[in-house]
């Protein structure tokens, strides 16, 4: 369970989180939805505790998580899995051991055993077993985004985080990607968290939906409620209209 | 809503205070990297990789570096020398000169071209592509991983290279000496040998150690901070070699002061 009370976040002058309130009940499925620059990305950043909020609290299974010791946090991160919106794979390093970096650093885990489970996880996403000699470089969007799929998978977490997952591919990859998201989660029977701007992709992989504005949460409900949530802001962005009350951060924060 | 004043005196101070900000996050980097240094785990592969590109690899320029400049060292000091009918004194000038001052220096300012853009460009691409925040999330922490092993490598290689550049500095000197200006091959060697000293070689090695962190810094500092896409990797690339070059010349000029400084 993931609870954030009033969490607040400037980068210098401009206000980016203004006293964010959001609850993940456990094995929940919440999708995050809101503009460019609205604090959707910050705000995960933040219970990941990459950027650190100004104020507020942030509990993940009712530990406090602002202001952990490194070694505290380590523990609290192997609880999570995260696929980045650009798939963020260390080209570094060939696809499986992109897969299985977390077994392997994170757990510890012998080479030739991470291996076994990262050519298993790269076959669960869709991909063969020879992708995982290929370097990141060599692979599509879509390839990417399955082995950070994989890769945010392989440690079987309890809580997993999605970054914009089908932006930047085309909308059959995307429903391949959301389906591959749904399956995962449910075999796992993970908590997930996702930001997107994708309505598709909101709809197909949440139970719940919360929309950010400004840096709040401007409304919550179920995901079959939001089309008749009677909120003008939602409405305008659901169905993508220009004009509305909802004006567009033309600048990022 | 901050007010930008365009008075002289007020864009004086907004660099006096940006720059001592900027020095302030260097030192804060620093000592949070050297700290992890002594915080396990250490990635000794990855260490042992950074040791191979940066030692291995930079060999080429820095022998070619030493090579000519100790040949042209041995010529101006024997023409300069010749005005007093002191040539002789070739063998120990290019000594002393190449140890104390242009091996170290001149091998820590080429591998600073070659070695701080590649770190900051490797790292500052790693940032913009969230590559640092997914190590975060898979429970590595980026000092640790990217870092400790780079300033490792360094601070172990440089003092071989310059070991390497001093050997090849001092043979480009005997070179010119010997087949060009027509200096004894014998007396080349024993004057070579009686003039260097062991503080020489240690203060020599103790600087190629201190370059050698200043190396890493400067490349994992820029490129671990760097912004805005390709533009502020290109920026923390440059920023990264202008910096090690400055830190380089300014931390050289200090331990000569130091070990030089009180002989006659």
């Amino acid at each position: 369970m993931i609870e954030m009370h009033e969490v607040t976040k400037a980068f210098g002058p401009k206000q980016v989180l203004n006293g964010i309130n959001l609850t993940i009940k456990k094995g929940q499925s919440l999708v995050v939805i809101g503009g460019s620059g609205s604090g959707k990305s910050v705000t995960l950043k933040c219970i990941l505790g990459i950027v650190h909020p100004d104020s507020g609290s942030i509990k993940v299974d009712g530990q406090e998580v602002t202001g952990l010791s490194a070694r505290e946090r380590k523990k609290v991160l192997s609880k999570f899995g995260m696929l980045f919106q650009s798939a963020a794979l260390f080209d570094s390093l060939p696809v499986w051991q992109n897969v299985a970096f977390g077994l392997i650093q994170g757990k510890g885990m012998k080479k030739a055993e991470a291996k076994e489970i990262a050519i298993e996880k790269l076959r669960r996403v869709g991909l063969t077993p020879d992708v995982g000699d290929l370097s990141p470089a060599e692979l599509s969007g879509g390839m990417q985004k399955r082995v950070g799929l994989a890769r945010a998978i392989a440690t079987e977490p309890e809580i997993i985080f999605f970054d914009e997952p089908t932006t930047g591919l085309d909308p059959i990859m995307a429903d391949v990607i959301n389906d591959l998201i749904v399956e995962c989660v449910t075999d796992l029977g993970a908590t997930t968290l996702s930001i997107t701007h994708d309505m598709a992709s909101a709809r197909k992989i949440a139970d719940r939906i919360t929309m950010i504005y400004e840096g709040r949460m401007i409304w919550e409900g179920d995901k079959k409620e939001i089309d008749v949530s009677g909120n003008d802001y939602v409405d305008q962005f659901i169905h993508g209209r220009a004009h509305g009350p909802i004006q567009m951060q033309l600048l990022k924060p | 809503m901050e007010v930008r004043v365009n008075n002289p005196l007020a864009i004086i101070g907004r660099i006096f205070l940006s720059s001592l900000a900027e020095v302030g996050r260097l030192s804060q980097f620093a000592s949070i990297a050297l700290i992890h240094i002594f915080r396990p785990p250490i990635y000794w592969r990855l260490a042992l990789q950074q040791m191979w590109l940066i030692g291995y690899n930079s060999l080429p320029v820095v022998g070619l570096t030493a090579l000519f400049t100790g040949a042209a060292l041995a010529q101006q000091i024997f023409v300069g020398g010749s005005r007093f009918n002191a040539e002789s004194v070739v063998p120990g000038v290019v000594v002393i000169a190449i140890v104390r001052e242009l091996g170290p220096v001149l091998g820590g300012l080429m591998v600073a071209g070659r070695v701080s853009s590649a770190m900051a460009a490797e790292l500052g691409t790693m940032r913009v592509t969230e590559q640092i925040d997914a190590l975060t999330t898979l429970s590595t922490d980026p000092i640790n991983y990217l870092i400790v092993p780079r300033l490792i490598a360094a601070v172990i290689t440089l003092p071989f290279l310059v070991l390497v550049a001093n050997v090849i500095g001092v043979l480009g000197g005997f070179m010119i000496g010997t087949e060009r200006l027509g200096l004894n091959a014998g007396t080349y060697l024993q004057v070579t040998a009686d003039f260097l000293e062991r503080a020489d070689v240690v203060s020599s090695l103790v600087k190629a150690a201190v370059f050698g962190f200043i190396i890493a810094l400067m490349g994992s500092y820029h490129g671990y901070n760097s912004r805005g896409g390709a533009q502020g990797v290109g920026k923390a690339t440059t920023n990264a070699v202008v910096s090690a070059f400055i830190m380089i010349l300014l931390a050289n000029l200090i331990i000569t002061v130091i070990v030089f400084g009180n002989q006659l």
